[in-house]
């Protein structure tokens, strides 16, 4: 499975937010830190505030801020804001309504199934509890090397 | 007996919850626990598991509880060896925290003693299964840092092969 730009770049944001939550972190900090367009990012954010994760915060020092729970918003969430998770857009292809058309579907049904279940089962706080775990595991880790400026790590939970 | 603890009982408050292994009196308060988180009554089924898990070594059968007085959770896990090749690994099997008290910590707490217990037997790897559609406790053991491990959980129905053990068949 692999994520489209839109949906890598709302999850990058997201998270970042989430893992700063007392800054306002702007598109262009977000999109140069991890290396994607900073307009397509600012097109994201916008999304992502109609869907009310996130708030733009005006004037100097502005920026976007993470408004939903960390603990409740799952990947699955995030992911399907971007992406047809559930498969009801795609058309049929060929070959879809022959027998072994259909035996295909079924092992590919259950591989979206479990992808579902997994990525629903990951909340954005729990991602970064995996980050974090990752960290402290590498030697010599240097766990701010990449933070913003004056970082204030969310809380643990 | 421990009682279950009743519906307007909300309280953020931790500094009471004691994690301990279960005793016979506490397995009815375990049945009701049960029954108002799946629907199911069974009794019989807990009187069973107390006498499977809560009296047997690499087994263990834990409860939370709130100062002695109403019973908050339980989890029940073992030391299980060599099925399809794995080496000793620790299996928690049930898992229970009285809806009305979510958000203390109680899950975590039990997760961790179990942990413990396991640990003390000599096992480095704890595992789980649930069911797909179990957002709430997939959810949890996620946040505790479980993630996919190296089984896949494969089943259908008996009535697919019944009578046909002697059949010849080519993939073996």
């Amino acid at each position: 499975m692999k994520l489209q730009k839109a949906t890598r770049g709302a999850l990058f944001a997201l998270l970042e937010l989430v893992r700063y939550p007392a800054q306002q972190i702007s598109a262009a900090q977000i999109a140069e830190r991890y290396g994607i367009s900073a307009n397509h990012l600012a097109k994201v954010l916008r999304d992502l505030t109609r869907a009310g994760l996130v708030e733009s915060v005006r004037g100097a020092g502005g920026g976007y801020r993470f408004c939903g729970n960390a603990k409740r918003v799952t990947l699955y969430e995030v992911i399907s804001l971007f992406e047809d998770t559930a498969g009801s857009t795609s058309r049929p292809d060929p070959g879809d309504d022959t027998e072994i058309g259909q035996a295909l579907a079924r092992v590919m049904n259950e591989i979206n199934e479990i992808a579902a279940a997994t990525l629903a089962s990951i909340t954005l706080s729990t991602l970064l509890k995996i980050v974090d775990r990752d960290v402290a595991a590498r030697p010599a880790a240097r766990p701010s090397a990449d933070a913003p400026t004056g970082p204030d790590p969310t809380p643990g939970t | 007996m421990a009682k279950t603890a009743p519906a307007q009982r909300n309280s953020a408050d931790t500094a009471t919850l004691a994690v301990r292994t279960a005793k016979g009196s506490d397995v009815g308060a375990v049945a009701d626990l049960d029954a108002r988180i799946t629907g199911i009554a069974k009794l019989a089924y807990w009187e069973d598991m107390f006498e499977r898990y809560g009296k047997r070594s690499n087994r263990y059968f834990l409860v939370a509880d709130d100062c002695g007085d109403c019973l908050l959770g339980f989890i029940l896990g073992e030391v299980r060896a060599w099925e399809f090749g794995s080496p000793p690994s620790g299996w928690i099997f049930a898992l229970g925290v009285d809806p009305d008290c979510r958000l203390r910590k109680i899950g975590s707490r039990l997760f961790a003693a179990m942990c413990d217990c396991l640990a003390e037997s000599g096992v480095d790897t704890v595992r789980t299964m649930l069911a797909r559609d179990d957002g709430l406790n997939m959810a949890f053991f996620r946040s505790q840092g479980m993630m996919g491990g190296p089984f896949i959980q494969l089943e259908m129905p008996v009535a697919a092969k019944r009578g046909r053990g002697t059949e010849a068949d080519s993939t073996g």
